[in-house]
């Protein structure tokens, strides 16, 4: 029997016991805080700035004719037929050089009026556009080609990878001999780093001694393959690489969905007289939906991150043929000095992978509440 | 001294209140089981008395000690799980002494309180072996013997029989009882199982949407239920409800039974202490059970509660030792035992023997027993 | 519900042997896309550069040779130095060690918490921090490049290890959480009513029956880590770079003859760690692909 005077009630040792588990998980809780979160913030932040070499946490400001700084000079004095020259000045983007600015003005509306009325211009088109950054953005041709071919690639890359991989996720589960064998073989590529992979890949679409030679030593004398330096087919050699490491993952997936399908349903059909592929086009593949949605959605994750391989199979070459959001940002924060440049372009890919991710997994987390 | 107290114990997850004041105490050596439908607050009240939930409200008072803030551990209470709960990657010594080698109890006496209790539960060869290892009644007596190895004041069971088949679950209801008897130890038991709940209490707290409806011996629950809930949920088959109308019919007072084809009976329903007065000419529900209309009850000749009445046969379900007679009274489909040599097929009118002195009468707007 | 193949009964009908031939050869096609770059990038490797100027992509070595190996390892030139590959080799095991051991063990504490001893707002934490498994890292590059600098390991293998840890705590906690939280609560309190406390509970109860979870996890950050490009090449320096931004160096080079069976053996070497692992160990590595796959 238990000695019941050494029960004692709740004392501060029982209090610490309380708070042991939020002890284990507070270095993880600031490490989230900090590295995840905070460190978002302070990418948007310099977003909002015009950074260059080193951040500089103002709010990008600098001088701009807007709609704003036109009605602030008529009202102070500026005449109308002044502010109709500056107004063609409007589509200009901001700029932090006053030189250039005033120069702009003064092709516009000449030396003398510049020079009658430059403070009152000075002062009220000085303004802030936390937007600077992404206005430059979205007008610079680079990134509209990553983004450009980012759709590209990312149509093909999940498209290819889902066809592929659910074709032969089909396949293999035929009850078919060395199956074991066979899944190992599709999924390694998985298993290598995308580095390795662009290394063989860039070998093997070689110009000169790749494909090319091969195809040629086989008879066809006029055969060129050069796809890996030519500008508009450089993005797809990013595709065929991606595909062939990420085809096995998504077999993977679709292999596990058809293993849980319930036998029943499928044997009702047959009951019913329905032909192989009828059962697979109406009645298997509608129930593999949720596989295609985690697919896709993983696919996207993938694709939108999409760095090493670029890097090291076209390094966004010829030029920026084969550029992608990614690398986009690497270029202009790390490599070309442009810190605020690049970190739109990060809040950009954070935007989107957002939008795609979160309502994902809101509608997961809901569907299974594990209290 | 009671072993368990509980008073006005109260307990809400956020906005939902579980349990919504139960008060109850249980002395030493006794056996209580709280049993109820799903939901009805059964085991968040055994969690609480093992302080692995905290209470919202209420005292809950262990001997005479005030427990309410003090750790499980502290409590001197053991658990029986419904799942078991083996340690997985100890064997069943080790699975046995892992309680006492937290308390620092020497080493000696543990080897002897093992080998006491795997005498009296008969796992000795199991010693060695690992849960995994095991039978699923071998697991219920370890998870048993671990409750025993601790010798707490009391014994916590939380539907410990449910992942048993029906077999077993009867062989292990009855060891259960055994024990109790052997060692006299104070055990609260929770199960969703009516006939557990009347062969293993001493006393049953019936709960439903965290209220105690009844809190009395099985016998009592099963003659006097305080209510429908209660009287509709112990027994089994279950009791009839017969809506009814109380009628004055020559001097004596009772109620009218249609059985089909225009014939009606008169019942005269005469309690000691039970005032039909205020009820004349209002709806009640006759609560009877199955076993009291029968073919006959042979050794109560001349018994005046006895009644005859015939009714049309529906459906007969043979059970082995009797068999159950569904008959249509007062528009309801009414249950009765009857002896399977005594039986007419369906569609034939049957004599039917009523003992009305055990029938009880409910409110049918409150749902509580008429004359408690 | 079933395990096995979903195979529908086919009966041995010429249709239905002409199906399986299908089956067989398109499985077989796959299985010789899947392995040609493996294929090349052996072959290849044990070539001479004449060799391959003068024969093609699987033309058979006219004379094997390991000088291609040898070089990538000890002197092939990458960046200004010409030491091969085997510095930033062991520079890349020196950042998985550390940083896939304190992230699993971190991982496994967490799980734990979140599964066995959840308190209020415990859940909301958890959905935040499986968030930060899908942000791009693009997003944090420019802070923590800034943050390296003021705690002093800018450019160092430490740096590389910190970043690792704290990217992965998101996955490993998924992975432990998700293990944890089918082992029964009931053990637990069993558990708590004999009298163990936190630590008890967590070293006695659940790490012995942790064993698979802890092999899922340490591949899945082995393999992460080991083949991560993009904080490799934004913060190391040129004695800390891992094998990934070496190779890349490598295979990028503007200077000097290209040395395509010394780009091969590179690649090889870079990649027979996690090669390994996942020959060996392949199974678990699958569980903790679908495992990411499957959430929640």
């Amino acid at each position: 029997m238990a000695d019941l005077s050494k029960a004692r009630h709740k004392g501060f040792f029982d209090y610490l016991e309380d708070a042991i588990p939020k002890l284990v998980l507070a270095p993880t809780f600031l490490a989230a805080l900090i590295f995840i979160y905070g460190f978002i913030l302070w990418t948007a932040w310099i977003s909002i700035t015009q950074s260059r070499l080193l951040p500089n946490y103002k709010i990008a400001s600098g001088y701009k004719i807007t709609k704003k700084a036109l009605k602030n000079m008529g009202h102070n004095g500026v005449p109308e037929t002044v502010l109709e020259e500056l107004q063609a000045l409007e589509k200009r983007a901001l700029t932090n050089k006053k030189s250039r600015f005033l120069q702009n003005v003064k092709k516009q509306i000449g030396l003398e009026q510049t020079h009658k009325y430059k403070e009152l211009i000075l002062k009220h088109s000085y303004t802030r556009d936390p937007l600077f950054q992404y206005k430059k953005l979205f007008n610079s041709d680079r990134w509209l080609v990553a983004l450009k071919n980012l759709l590209i690639f990312a149509s093909l890359f999940i498209g290819l990878c889902i066809a592929l991989g659910l074709l032969l996720a089909i396949f293999l589960d035929q009850r078919i001999r060395s199956e074991g064998a066979l899944r190992t073989i599709y999924l390694y590529p998985m298993a290598l780093s995308f580095i390795v992979t662009g290394a063989v890949w860039k070998w093997i679409l070689n110009p000169n001694l790749g494909v090319e030679q091969l195809v040629r030593n086989m008879g066809f004398a006029g055969f060129t393959f050069d796809w890996l330096v030519n500008s508009k087919m450089a993005i797809y050699t990013v595709v065929i690489a991606a595909v062939w490491q990420s085809t096995g993952f998504v077999l993977a997936l679709f292999l596990a969905g058809l293993r849980g399908i319930d036998d029943a349903i499928i044997k009702a059909a047959q009951v019913d007289g329905a032909s192989l592929p009828r059962i697979y086009r109406r009645i298997i593949i509608p129930s593999l939906r949720p596989v295609f949605l985690s697919a896709v959605i993983i696919l996207s994750h993938i694709a939108i991150k999409s760095f090493d391989l670029v890097m090291v199979l076209t390094r966004g070459g010829p030029g920026y043929s084969s550029d992608l959001p990614a690398t986009f940002m690497y270029a202009f924060a790390f490599n070309r000095g442009r810190l605020g440049f690049g970190a739109s372009s990060a809040m950009m890919m954070f935007f989107v992978v957002m939008a795609i991710i979160i309502p994902y997994l809101y509608s997961e987390l809901r569907k299974t509440r594990y209290a | 001294m009671a072993s368990l107290t509980i008073t006005n114990i109260k307990k809400s997850f956020g906005l939902v209140d579980v349990l919504k004041g139960i008060s109850l105490s249980i002395e030493s050596g006794e056996l209580l089981v709280l049993v109820g439908p799903s939901g009805c607050g059964k085991s968040t009240l055994l969690n609480l008395i093992a302080g692995l939930e905290g209470i919202t409200s209420g005292e809950i008072k262990i001997g005479n000690r005030v427990v309410n803030s003090i750790r499980p551990k502290d409590r001197d209470i053991a658990m029986v799980f419904q799942s078991y709960a083996l340690y997985p990657s100890m064997n069943v010594r080790q699975n046995l002494s892992f309680g006492l080698e937290t308390r620092r109890v020497p080493k000696t006496q543990i080897e002897e309180t093992i080998r006491r209790v795997a005498n009296m539960l008969q796992i000795s060869e199991l010693l060695d072996r690992k849960p995994s290892q095991l039978s699923g009644g071998q697991r219920q007596r370890v998870a048993m013997g671990r409750a025993l190895a601790r010798d707490p004041v009391i014994f916590l069971f939380d539907e410990p029989l449910s992942n048993l088949d029906a077999k077993l679950r009867v062989e292990m209801r009855t060891e259960i009882k055994l024990l109790h008897q052997r060692i006299k130890t104070t055990i609260v038991y929770v199960t969703h199982d009516q006939i557990e709940a009347m062969t293993l209490a001493d006393r049953i707290a019936i709960m439903k949407d965290g209220n105690i409806q009844q809190f009395e011996t099985p016998q009592q629950i099963y003659e006097n239920p305080s209510n429908l809930f209660v009287a509709g949920f112990i027994g089994s088959p279950s009791m009839n409800f017969i809506p009814c109308r109380i009628a004055n019919h020559g001097q004596r007072k009772g109620v009218f039974l249609e059985t089909g084809n225009g014939r009606s009976f008169f019942l005269p329903i005469e309690q000691s202490g039970l005032n039909l007065d205020p009820w004349i000419d209002r709806e009640v529900i006759l609560g009877i059970r199955p076993e009291k209309i029968s073919h006959g009850f042979p050794d109560q000749a001349g018994n005046p509660q006895i009644h005859e009445i015939e009714s049309v046969v529906k459906v007969l379900e043979p059970t082995g030792p009797d068999v159950l007679v569904f008959v249509n009274i007062n528009g309801k489909e009414v249950t009765c035992r009857a002896n399977p040599n005594a039986v007419k097929p369906p569609g034939e009118p049957m004599k039917l023997m009523v003992d009305i002195s055990k029938a009880v009468l409910f409110d049918p707007q409150t749902e509580e027993r008429i004359g408690k | 519900m079933h395990n096995e193949s979903s195979q529908t009964a086919m009966y041995q009908t010429p249709g239905a042997i002409f199906g399986r031939v299908i089956v067989y050869t398109i499985l077989i096609i796959a299985v010789i896309y899947f392995l040609i770059p493996l294929f090349v990038m052996i072959i290849t490797s044990l070539k001479t550069m004449n060799d391959i100027r003068t024969g093609h992509l699987i033309s058979w070595p006219r004379e094997v040779t390991l000088d291609a190996w040898k070089e990538a390892w000890g002197t092939a030139c990458i960046g200004i130095k010409c030491d091969g590959i085997k510095g930033y080799f062991w520079n890349s095991v020196r950042m998985v060690v550390p940083a896939v051991l304190i992230s699993t063990i971190m991982g496994a504490a967490n799980g734990y918490v979140f599964s066995k001893w959840r308190f209020k707002g415990s859940e909301t934490f958890f959905s935040c921090l499986l968030l930060g498994c899908f942000i791009p890292f693009q997003v944090i590059l420019l802070p923590m490049a800034s943050t390296l600098g003021r705690l002093g390991i800018a450019q160092s293998v430490t740096g590389l290890v910190l970043v690792h840890i704290v990217y992965g705590l998101a996955f490993t906690t998924l992975f432990f959480r998700n293990f944890y939280v089918t082992i029964s609560d009931d053990l637990v309190k069993a558990a708590k009513i004999d009298g163990a406390g936190f630590f008890k509970i967590f070293w006695k109860i659940m790490l012995p029956v942790s064993i698979p979870i802890f092999v899922v996890a340490i591949i899945w950050q082995m393999t992460q880590i080991w083949n991560d490009f993009l904080f490799g090449v934004a913060f190391s320096g040129s004695d800390s770079q891992p094998v990934t931004v070496a190779l890349n160096n490598l295979v990028n080079t503007s200077t000097g003859v290209k040395k395509y069976n010394v780009d091969m053996a590179s690649a090889i070497i870079a990649g027979i760690p996690t090669l390994f692992v996942y020959i060996v160990a392949g199974k678990y590595f699958l569980r903790g692909l679908t495992a990411g796959a499957v959430k929640g």
